[in-house]
């Protein structure tokens, strides 16, 4: 399908790129973590756009708490996967997952308002961009070649070779 | 296969980017919310809590409505009792948006051990509404024809007042007189004259006096008065207050009652003490575009902004007032402006200060209002060391050249452009508010106040606080004396707007310095 000229360089860059994801989504997990003041509830109750209505019953009393936690987690969780190689699969989808729940809060449709964005755009952003890296790193796994599992499969190859 | 170290170091080589990441998210959040903890410790700010208020036990306390119009409704609300019409508003409304739960809180309000005994509205369709709704099994109500009527009848032991403002002392007076409790709408009085003869009757009555300033009640008011104490923002020059409002009905052009006629309003009960004109609709519904009856601007809404003031700072009258203004908006034939700048002086006052004593006194507290121009301007503190946002939310700011903050500023652990002190009791509580007039209101922190993050109506907690005092003793938030100082001010402001010259007190005698020439309350009432 593809011919690829270097796959050494290939497999090294999508490394960074898997790096550098799980890196900030660690960043943004421990920030909240630490913080007991942070609360998704602004930026749930601003949502806009078709789903708007979902995001405002997140912001009720019985959900906000289990909305915060469950953002915190999922962050950490996607940081973690990612930093260090381990089931780097689900880390992708859950990332994935989460940047398309943040896309549809605040949605850069043009008939949307934009609230508190840096930057223009037009359908596609920033956290639209970072999902499909995450589909991207969904598709190409590289934690054999560098990160925890790499030690993994070798035990298991040397188990196997026993 | 062999476990090399090139595998170890690819294998492991994520864990030492997760340390350095995990560390620095938290040491930078750990650093910053200690480098808060430090600024909020040092402003050491108490959030006030509400004052509990005993209650009201035996006997229901029986109360009089006079005036059951547009706020004599919301009063009667506030005491428990919604008309039915209102309440099938609420649950269409409800219904509509479940955001809108006016109704929901109506129902989780507190019950007062009250009965609402008499009516005197002399508008029958209003009366009619009162009765149709409240006269059930559980509350006996009469309707009276006059106020004077209904004081002795013996049957009503307090009485609310929300008549248009010339009726406010007459009423007052005689219930006061017949030893009757008294709730009385804003502004006090109508006359210079009448504020010390109220003031003598109530000083004089066994029965309890309050003004209807039910922001006192609002508990941000009560930490800004901390804040202030605890010289957070040091000396205070400058105060300023606002109404900014661009719609009709934010310029009292209020609906006329199809109803109305002289058959079915007391036309002459209306006009008491005003000038005798025949029967008006105009003047009967938007009475407050006239000065025979309102005072615009100055006693319907810089009275609420002087109060909210008076009851943080305790400034009292100011030596003197300036104003100014016309009638720029809304040339409808009304007579009381609808621009007004008003400038009060307090040459005297000090709260405290973080400079050489003796540098800094005095204050001026500036009051500006359009009709015209619904722009959100907050009402703003403006001290030495700081500026503080004054609402249902309070933020302060530090100064760029504050005495109290230059090592803070200077070490860059306070920065001119940001808050270091937010109050914001509701924030997890989302507010449906209808319309921009309400909004104008609750931003002034004049709808409610939180409580333990729920809503709770400010003029709830006002009337409850004055009915508790009525049956225990016990002192009230906004009894005579500042409603003296409250009515003294606003009429400074008018007299200066109307004759365009400097008013003075003088504290000694307690009076208006003298005019040559000038009859103050002919010139109050003056129609020009
Ligand atoms: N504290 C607040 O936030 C607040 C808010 C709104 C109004 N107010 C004050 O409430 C007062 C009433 O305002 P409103 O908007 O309800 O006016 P309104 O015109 O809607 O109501 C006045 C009522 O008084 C009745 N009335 C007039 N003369 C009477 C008399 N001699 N005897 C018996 N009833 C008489 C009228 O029939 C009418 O029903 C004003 O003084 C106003 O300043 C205070």
């Amino acid at each position: 399908m593809v011919a690829i000229r270097n796959e050494k360089c290939l497999v090294n860059s999508m490394v960074l790129l898997r790096l550098f994801i799980g890196w900030h989504f660690l960043y943004e997990g421990i920030i909240k973590l630490y913080n007991p003041d942070w609360t998704s509830y602004g930026y749930l109750a601003s949502a806009q756009g078709p789903f708007r209505p979902f995001f405002i019953w997140m912001t009720n009393d019985s959900m906000i708490g289990m909305a915060d936690w469950g953002n915190k987690i999922a962050l950490v969780f996607v940081g973690l996967t990612l930093l260090l190689g381990i089931f780097e699969k689900w880390g992708a989808i859950v990332g994935a997952l989460l940047l398309a729940l943040y896309y549809l809060a605040h949605p850069s449709f043009p008939w949307v308002d934009q609230l508190n964005v840096e930057g223009s755009y037009w359908f596609v952003n920033k956290n639209l961009i970072e999902l499909v890296a995450c589909v991207v790193i969904y598709q190409m796994p590289t934690s054999r070649y560098f990160g925890l599992q790499r030690i993994f499969s070798k035990k298991e190859v040397m188990t196997h070779t026993k | 296969m062999k476990f090399t170290r090139r595998d170890a170091l690819k294998g492991l080589g994520g864990i030492p980017l997760m340390g350095a990441v995990w560390w620095a998210g938290a040491a930078n959040t750990v650093a910053e919310k200690k480098e808060r903890s430090a600024i909020l410790e040092q402003l050491n700010i108490q959030p006030s809590l509400p004052s509990a208020v005993p209650g009201i036990g035996g006997n229901p306390i029986r109360i009089g409505i006079i005036g059951f119009g547009i706020r004599g409704e919301q009063l009667c609300r506030a005491l428990g009792f919604a008309t039915n019409e209102w309440k099938e508003e609420m649950r269409l409304a409800a219904e509509e948006d479940p955001k809108h739960t006016a109704l929901a809180d109506f129902e989780a309000q507190d019950k007062l051990n009250v009965q609402l005994a008499g009516i005197c509205d002399i508008f029958d369709y209003q009366a009619n509404k009162a009765l149709n709704s409240f006269n059930t099994p559980d509350n006996k109500m009469e309707r009276f024809r006059t106020f004077q009527e209904m004081n002795r009848s013996g049957k009503v032991d307090a009485v609310v007042i929300a008549t248009p403002d010339h009726w406010h002392a007459p009423m007052a007076i005689d219930a006061l007189e017949n030893n009757i409790h008294v709730y009385l709408e804003k502004p006090m009085t109508h006359t210079v004259e009448e504020t010390y003869r109220l003031r003598e009757a109530a000083r004089n009555s066994k029965a309890v006096f309050q003004l209807g300033h039910q922001h006192r009640q609002t508990l941000s008011f009560q930490t800004a008065k901390d804040i202030i104490q605890k010289g957070t923002i040091g000396h205070v020059s400058l105060i300023q207050t606002n109404t900014n409002r661009n719609d009709d009905n934010g310029a009292w052009m209020y609906d006329i009652h199809p109803d109305a006629s002289p058959q079915t309003i007391d036309w002459d009960m209306f006009l008491g003490s005003a000038p005798k004109v025949p029967f008006n609709k105009n003047h009967f519904f938007r009475w407050r575009k006239w000065w025979s009856y309102g005072s615009g601007l100055s006693g319907d809404l810089l009275s609420h902004d002087y109060d909210r003031l008076n009851c943080v700072l305790n400034m009292g009258i100011p030596d003197s007032v300036m104003a100014s203004g016309g009638i720029y908006t809304h040339r409808d034939g009304r007579n009381v402006p609808d621009v007004l700048q008003v400038n009060m002086e307090y040459p005297n006052f000090n709260t405290g200060s973080s400079q050489p004593k003796g540098k800094e006194k005095g204050m001026t507290f500036v009051y500006s209002a359009t009709l015209g121009n619904g722009f959100n301007r907050p009402t703003i503190l403006m001290g030495h060391d700081g500026t503080l946002e004054l609402g249902n939310q309070l933020t302060i700011w530090p100064d760029g050249g504050s005495t109290r903050y230059t090592d803070m500023i200077e070490a860059k652990k306070m920065n001119p452009g940001v808050p270091i002190y937010q109050y914001n009791p509701g924030a997890s509580t989302p507010d449906g508010v209808a319309s921009a007039t309400s909004q104008y209101f609750a931003d002034k922190g004049l709808m409610w106040t939180y409580i333990n993050g729920a809503r709770v109506d400010s003029t709830f907690l006002h009337m409850r606080e004055w009915l508790s005092s009525a049956r225990n003793g016990g002192k009230v938030s906004c009894g005579i004396q500042e409603g003296f100082e409250e009515a003294i001010s606003s009429h400074m402001a008018g007299l200066s707007y109307k004759l365009g010259r400097r008013i003075e007190w003088d504290s000694e005698q307690e009076q208006l310095k003298p005019i040559e020439g000038i009859d103050f309350d002919e010139a109050l009432l003056a129609s020009m």
